[in-house]
């Protein structure tokens, strides 16, 4: 039944302010129209597709949303899509190889059940990875990772089998 | 939640970005966006204009010139945290930005920003006090040099006005032979400070300069607990009695995370080891 009574009251031109941004997203050259407030996460999720990177809080504090700007881990959530203009981004879904293998810390993750629901892995990741993959040593001590997960909440594990990832992580790398 | 609506400037020289600052008194200046763009999702915080200071030319980058670290307003934590001339430079510095959230908001947020941003229990607005440091804010009637004693006023409250943009941090380079120690209690790695001490003891100078944060509605200089130690031994017993007479600092009212009667007792514990430390590595 339709009484008339819902309709939309949108103004009939957006006053949303936009931007042009151009960025590379995991090796791909990306460009698209954006409302300046977009934060980077909507826009890699909600304009790219890209629904691996997620989002907790909104506001810095779960580190779900963890992604690479120009090679180092930052909070999607914590910039606009704007900013990264011009900036390399990578997200969890450039970890694996295009067939679909592995990268050696999404094996330990699955070799020593470092996930259960998951919701924080793609953060987690590439957290680690950004370390992983920096020229400056790890500290492995049980000490030295779980200060370098500390940003990143995981509502299900425990830690225990993430901390063991890392480490089985970081010695397949070293000895690749 | 998402930001509220505001319009977007990226300005490229520093003329222009104070401009734009100037030219709304709802703008806001738009640095690592690590404290301002929480609080927009949040909705605490719903500028109509934000200054992006990112491409602006000259704000980047460290440079040590006349005893004193120059940090340009882009200069992110984490380049602070790990340049080495700096570590060389003021140890001190390195010591105390472990405590400063975590690294993917290190490699964000700038230390200009945290400094302007002034929250009464941050790391690095107290590190300047400690150092007897200065920043450069620069608006539509010129440049100026203030004191980090001057600066910091209320809890986000700074004596830099809406229309100014804060270009430089200088931290003084510790004098030759001195120790340094940075002592902070939280209840999580990477949170604010519920108390947090930093010490610098010259023993050639015969001074002990001690700050805090997290314990009033500003970062503090301990200068009880410093006039205690001027110019004698530094025996336990002086050290104890400065330690005690450092609760004075504390004004905070209880809150969520601690008691006052609980901050003082934390306080007079995070100045003794700051002290002691500090000593054992002066020469
Ligand atoms: C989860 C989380 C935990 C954190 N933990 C800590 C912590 O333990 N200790 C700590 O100290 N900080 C902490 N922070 C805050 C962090 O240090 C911020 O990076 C910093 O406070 C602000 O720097 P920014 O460059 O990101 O500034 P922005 O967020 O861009 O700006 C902050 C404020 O300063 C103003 N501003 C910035 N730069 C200038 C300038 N050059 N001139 C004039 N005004 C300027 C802005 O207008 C705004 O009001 C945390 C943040 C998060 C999200
Ligand atoms: S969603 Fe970004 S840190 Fe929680
Ligand atoms: S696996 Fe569920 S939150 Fe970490």
């Amino acid at each position: 039944m339709n009484r008339g009574t819902i309709r939309p009251r949108l103004p009939a031109t957006s006053i949303d302010p936009k931007a042009a941004v151009a960025l590379t997203v995991n090796g791909e050259k990306v460009s698209a129209e954006v409302s300046v407030r977009m934060l980077l996460s909507d826009f890699l999720r909600h304009e790219l597709g890209l629904t691996g990177t997620h989002v907790g809080c909104e506001h810095g504090v779960c580190g779900a949303c963890t992604v690479m700007i120009d090679g180092v881990s930052a909070r999607s959530c914590l910039t606009f899509a704007v900013q990264a203009s011009g900036a390399e981004v990578r997200t969890i879904e450039s970890v694996a190889a295009e067939d679909g293998g592995l990268h050696p810390l999404q094996e330990a993750f699955r070799d020593c059940h470092a996930l259960q629901c998951g919701y924080c892995t793609p953060g987690m990741i590439m957290n680690i990875l950004s370390n992983l993959e920096s020229d400056r040593p790890m500290d492995l001590s049980e000490e030295g990772i779980r200060d370098m997960l500390s940003g990143n909440l995981c509502r299900c594990t425990g830690y225990q089998n993430i901390v063991a990832a890392v480490r089985q992580a970081a010695d397949a790398m070293a000895a690749r | 939640m998402k930001p509220p609506l505001f319009e977007y400037c990226a300005p490229r020289t520093l003329k222009d970005a104070v401009a734009m600052l100037a030219g709304d008194p709802g703008a806001m200046v738009l640095a690592g966006g690590q404290s301002l763009i929480p609080a927009m999702n949040m909705r605490l915080a719903s500028p109509a204009r934000l200054v992006d200071i990112q491409h602006v030319d000259g704000l980047k980058g460290i440079s040590i010139e006349n005893g004193r670290i120059v940090v340009r307003a882009m200069t992110r934590h984490r380049e602070l945290e790990l340049d080495e001339a700096v570590f060389r430079a003021n140890p001190l510095i390195r010591e105390a930005m472990a405590h400063v959230a975590h690294v993917p908001i290190r490699n964000r947020g700038t230390v200009v920003g945290s400094i302007c941003h002034a929250d009464a229990a941050a790391e690095m607005p107290m590190v300047l006090l400690a150092t007897g440091g200065s920043v450069v804010p620069e608006g539509p009637r010129g440049r100026r040099e203030v004191a980090a004693q001057e600066f910091f006023q209320f809890h986000m409250t700074t004596t830099r006005e809406p229309d100014e943009i804060v270009v430089e941090a200088h931290f003084p380079v510790l004098p030759e032979g001195a120790g340094w120690a940075f002592e902070e209690f939280t209840r999580r790695h990477g949170d604010y400070a519920i108390a947090a001490v930093a010490a610098i003891v010259e023993p050639s100078a015969g001074r002990v300069s001690l700050a805090a944060c997290g314990v009033a509605s500003r970062p503090v200089r301990l200068e009880a607990s410093e006039q205690i130690l001027a110019g004698a031994e530094l025996t336990p017993e002086r050290i104890k009695a400065a330690a005690e007479a450092a609760t004075d600092a504390v004004s905070a009212p209880d809150d969520m995370h601690a008691t006052n009667a609980y901050r003082r007792h934390l306080l007079s514990a995070l100045v003794r080891r700051a002290v002691v430390k500090a000593a054992s590595r002066a020469k």
